[in-house]
């Protein structure tokens, strides 16, 4: 069983990383739909594999946000990927099977997974 | 919604919006209830307000028509038996106290509470969030503000540190939520 003081072990580690970071321009930003709307559809499972997936490959250019809703209710989970100096890009009705490709392929990668954009779904 | 985790979780998220700077979140059992208690030191509501909260066509917000967090967590209670009540004072703060009766065949389980914890702390990093789970003797306490100190300028909101609050917070909770 875990005991608090543990998180002393991940901060030590957290601090050399946040010393050595690139600036904040290179941040990259998911921001995960959190309301009434949000939860219901799944989307705290969505955060935590988008958490999840963060920790495991170690990216420390990238932050994860919660936002209220923001009126596609029936496209719930919404999943916005920033990447700094590129358009956003909004994913809808995301499940925990479609944060990998998300994160290999947009987050890493660079290329949007258009087939899971509001653009997309939506038509 | 599936758990109670998730009701908490979005009951919740109205303190964050009304302006509190500390939430706190009890679940109080016994043998044949379990009390949940949700408190904050936000901005508030009038009475009008107030009354208008358990219809599911009243909202604050703007982006879309209906509020379902309080009909729903209202709903989940009384199909056990219980009940929700609302105490709420402008510029003092909102209190929702929930009881179940938990041997009800209709009682929701409750589910991921740890992610409910940890998604709170991270996605409000600039609020404190203490859970205080209890049954007779035992009981656990998780405040955010101890982690934020232990964390030493860390973000709470680092992935790893997130999940570490989601496991920590598990093998904690289970130990009450759990027991008979």
């Amino acid at each position: 069983m875990k005991s608090l003081a543990d998180i002393t072990a991940i901060r030590d580690k957290m601090k050399n990383l946040i010393d050595t970071r690139e600036s904040d321009e290179d941040t990259i930003r998911i921001v995960v739909g959190m309301a009434t709307c949000g939860i219901a559809a799944g989307a705290r499972p969505v955060l935590s594999e988008i958490t999840a997936e963060i920790a495991r490959r170690e990216l420390h250019n990238v932050i994860v946000t919660q936002t209220g809703c923001i009126g596609i209710c029936q496209y719930e989970p919404v999943v916005e990927v920033l990447v700094p100096g590129h358009e956003k890009v909004t994913y809808v009705n995301v499940t925990t099977d479609k944060v990998g490709r998300i994160i290999s392929e947009h987050v890493i990668g660079g290329k949007p997974v258009a087939e899971f954009t509001y653009g997309r779904v939506a038509r | 919604m599936q758990e109670l985790s998730l009701n908490i979780l979005d009951v919740a998220n109205n303190s964050v919006k009304a302006g509190a700077k500390l939430v706190n979140i009890s679940l109080i059992y016994d043998e044949n209830h379990l009390k949940l208690i949700i408190s904050d030191d936000g901005s508030g509501m009038t009475k009008e307000v107030l009354n208008k909260l358990k219809d599911p066509f009243y909202t604050s917000r703007t982006t879309r028509k209906v509020g379902l967090g309080i009909p729903f967590l209202t709903l989940l209670a009384e199909q056990t038996g219980g009940y929700v009540e609302i105490e709420s004072e402008v510029g003092a703060g909102t209190k929702i106290t929930a009881l179940f009766d938990a041997n009800s065949i209709d009682m929701l389980p409750i589910g991921n509470l740890g992610s409910t914890a940890s998604t709170l702390i991270s996605g409000s990093p600039d609020v404190d969030f203490v859970f205080h789970i209890s049954r007779g003797e035992l009981e656990f306490i998780l405040d955010s503000a101890e982690i934020k100190i232990l964390l030493d300028g860390v973000p709470v909101s680092t992935p790893q540190v997130a999940l570490f609050i989601e496991e920590y917070a598990n093998d904690n909770f289970l130990q009450i939520t759990e027991s008979k």
